[in-house]
């Protein structure tokens, strides 16, 4: 299995590399356009802001390698936002892959202003996934499956929405997909057992599950 | 639901955990990597590894180690220690540290706070805070230097003040470690961290004075803080993470439960 991640200068390069390692896999971090094309799996890692990550992309001219990708793509974290169209973090138009949108995630009641603020942001810590057995990446959790989220901006839920994540008074897309391109707002590499499942269920993808 | 968060502290001198009673009188508790595999596999849900040396020597933390942990544990870990300028926190979140955590420098150079939220986001910038009661003044005032006793030294900074400064500059996350309390193990400073959490917008820690489970079910529950930081109580065995998670599930508190096979 030929795994790329890809090189987008961003901090968390190394804990992915260490997840695929762990899994038995050895995967390559490259910027290298042909590389990333001709990879098997493409992960897309990602911390940092929106507008950073975006101009990396295009400055290291991969935005059109990225959106024509037919294999398995995992976007994680920051890297599941470059996916949808556009993220409000910075108003920057993202790669579109996925027809949904990233907004500033909100946990106070504007009703109350001045009130204590009983949903500190970022969204930090363990949060549960609702396990759909639908999802293709999901197979083989159970309730509660537990994950480590840290993030400020999320995609809302829609038709593209693959697992759901509650914080405060809200729910968020915390798995999104629309045929090839998979992202997860969470980190797969620090989520112990359950991160290592569904980046083991990422790698064993089958094609039937990227066309749906 | 967000659980709440367990976080053992491994103090680390010279390549070793150490654990002191208030800061003073450090005592060799074990290499770094058995430890931190233990805590991870135990159901700790995060690590924190604070080079407590490394300001008041004008050292950097050695950073050898940051990258076998990384290699080895699949839970998130934040590095402290000394890091006063981009290109270490850039070489520390490499290796793959998650987090970074900055206390003193911060203190020294305000600036550095957001310079460093600017560059890696604010998810990966916590911010340290050693907080001393003054029961003369009634105050909580911030101290620097803390790692080492002769050159400790209290700042100009109140506490409420230094946390809303560092939370404008876009600090993510606050780790309040209040001084009188730490390492003897008669619970959190909750008064304290009751009037912090008020002002509090991103995740607070609690830290220093752990010392049975029930501490850790009083400080989630009166003080309402994201995670409650211990050292020598899990060192010792005096609280095994396993037991205490069960504990604060049956309490009602939102907690990660063990994942099966451990």
């Amino acid at each position: 299995m030929s795994v790329v991640i890809v090189d987008t200068s961003c901090a968390n390069l190394s804990s992915v590399k260490f997840a695929i390692e762990r899994l038995g896999v050895n995967p390559v971090i490259s910027a290298d356009a042909s590389v990333i094309a001709a990879a098997e799996r493409v992960i897309l890692p990602g911390v940092g802001t929106a507008k950073a990550a975006m101009r990396n992309l295009q400055q290291l001219d991969l935005v059109t390698t990225l959106r024509q990708l037919q294999q398995p793509v995992l976007g994680i974290c920051l890297g599941m936002q470059l996916l949808t169209e556009s993220s409000e973090e910075g108003n920057v138009d993202c790669l579109g892959v996925i027809p949904t949108r990233t907004i500033a995630m909100q946990t106070t009641d504007p009703q109350q202003q001045g009130q204590p603020l009983l949903y500190p942001l970022p969204h930090m810590g363990w949060n549960t996934i609702e396990v759909n057995p639908a999802n293709p990446l999901l197979k083989n959790l159970r309730d509660p499956a537990y994950c480590y989220f840290v993030h400020s901006f999320a995609v809302a839920t829609d038709r593209y929405t693959l697992a759901t994540t509650r914080y405060g008074n809200t729910s968020f897309a915390s798995m999104i997909g629309h045929g090839n391109f998979f992202g997860a707002q969470f980190h797969p590499e620090r989520s112990g057992k359950v991160g290592a499942t569904i980046l083991k269920n990422f790698m064993e993808l089958t094609d039937a599950d990227t066309r749906a | 639901m967000l659980a709440k968060r367990i976080i053992p502290c491994l103090d680390v001198r010279d390549g070793e955990v150490v654990k002191g009673v208030q800061f003073r009188n450090h005592e060799i508790i074990g290499a770094i990597e058995p430890l931190a595999e233990r805590y991870a596999a135990a159901g700790a849900d995060e690590l924190v590894f604070y080079d407590i040396t490394a300001s008041s020597d004008a050292r950097v933390v050695d950073k050898s180690w940051v990258e076998r942990i990384a290699r080895h544990i699949d839970i998130p870990f934040t590095v402290a220690g000394g890091i006063s300028s981009i290109d270490q926190a850039r070489e520390l979140l490499a290796m793959g540290a998650d987090k970074i955590s900055i206390n003193s420098p911060a203190l020294r150079d305000p600036d550095l706070i957001n310079t460093l939220v600017e560059e890696f986001g604010q998810q990966c910038i916590v911010i340290g805070i050693d907080s001393f009661y003054d029961a003369e003044t009634e105050r909580y005032l911030v101290y620097q230097f803390t790692g080492d006793e002769s050159k400790s030294q209290r700042t100009r900074w109140q506490t409420a003040e230094w946390l809303q400064e560092v939370v404008n500059r876009g600090a993510g996350e606050i780790v309040l470690n209040c001084m009188n309390q730490d390492g003897v193990r008669k619970g959190y400073d909750i008064r304290q961290l009751q009037a912090m959490r008020a002002l509090c917008p991103v995740p607070l820690i609690a830290s220093g004075g752990a010392g049975c489970i029930e501490h850790f079910a009083d400080v989630f529950q009166q003080a309402q803080v994201d995670g409650a930081l211990a050292a020598s109580v899990f060192h010792k065995n005096t609280v095994v993470i396993g037991e205490l998670k069960q504990a604060l599930s049956d309490s009602g508190i939102a907690i990660r439960p063990l994942e099966p096979g451990n």
